[in-house]
């Protein structure tokens, strides 16, 4: 059985079909999930992708939290359910207060679009999992707010429960400890800037997101 | 009764938050000829009335409307002015 992905689009998403390519590419399922929808039935994974959801009025995410899917999402990641957020996707995570933290304007008040290194620093997410602490992948970044940030304490809580995922090489954006990715406690939540899906072939210049969508579709923490 | 309340809500970044937008802006006065201006946070006001029974009531609705969407509290502090119209 290949494991079957919902791609939420929100009115103003414009990565779901990467997302769907790179997800098929390695042998999986990918449907999209309208953001008016209030179950999303029969899915092994759920991933929110990058873009502007509801043209990022207000601020990124801000409204999409309130999208009819997400309780469904809410109830899908309470469950367990692996649930990943790619860029905007991360940003509407932080939002609906399924990961802790906020992402600002990039330090250097630029909008990045460019191939990052990233380090692997916990694999035991659904994201990670299929990956070793210690590697560096080459992925692309493209965002205006990707600039991590929390209070102190969550970022010691998040670094003792290993829930810095994905850290920068070479910080781009002004991101607290060079922080990429992160997951939530249980690890079956995770919101990354980088986009693993702009990385799946060697045509795009890397293939290093594959092992990160591969770790997904695996079931990561959930089975 | 009800009566209607002109609300503005000014959201700006938290003390201690970097604030880019602020110090690119600040950056640029001398170069008009502006010197000595100093501490520029760039936030934004949002606007709009609400109708409820009296004044308290009315901040303590816009308070929350704040809290769970106008502002990030992460990052982002808001002021809020209230006055009967």
């Amino acid at each position: 059985m290949s494991a079957r992905v919902g791609v939420v689009l929100f009115p103003g998403s414009n990565c779901e079909h990467d997302a769907i390519e790179a997800v098929e590419a390695l042998g999986g399922k990918a449907d999209i999930v309208w953001h008016g929808a209030t179950s999303i039935p029969g899915v092994d994974a759920i991933v929110l992708p990058g873009g502007f959801a509801h043209g990022d009025y207000l601020r990124p995410g801000a409204i999409a939290r309130f999208s009819p899917v997400m309780d469904a999402v809410r109830r899908f990641a309470a469950d367990g359910g692996p649930v990943v957020g790619i860029c905007n996707g991360f940003q509407v995570l932080t939002e609906a207060g399924l990961l802790p933290g906020a992402l600002q304007k990039n330090a250097g008040l630029k909008f990045l679009c460019t191939t990052v290194e990233v380090r692997v620093d916990s694999a035991r997410s659904t994201l990670t999992s299929a990956a070793s602490v210690g590697d560096i992948l080459r992925i692309p970044i493209n965002h205006f707010e990707g600039n991590y940030t929390c209070d102190p304490a969550t970022l010691a809580q998040l670094r003792d429960d290993e829930c810095v995922v994905l850290r920068y090489v070479d910080n781009p954006n002004g991101s607290i400890d060079d922080i990429a990715g992160i997951c939530n406690k249980a690890g079956n939540v995770v919101g990354l800037m980088p986009h693993p899906e702009r990385a799946s072939d060697p045509l795009l210049g890397s293939e290093d997101g594959l092992v990160l969508l591969r770790s997904l579709l695996a079931g990561g923490v959930r089975r | 009764m009800s009566a209607q309340f002109d609300v503005l809500v000014e959201v700006s970044l938290r003390p201690g938050i970097a604030d880019p937008q602020g110090s690119t802006v600040e950056r640029a006065l001398p170069a008009l000829g502006f010197d000595g201006v100093e501490g520029v946070r760039v936030g934004k006001a949002i606007r709009f009335s609400i109708e409820a029974g009296d004044e308290a009531t009315a901040r303590s609705q816009v308070e929350d409307l704040c809290h769970r969407f106008l502002t990030n509290p992460v990052i982002e502090d808001s002021r809020v002015e209230v006055t009967r119209r």
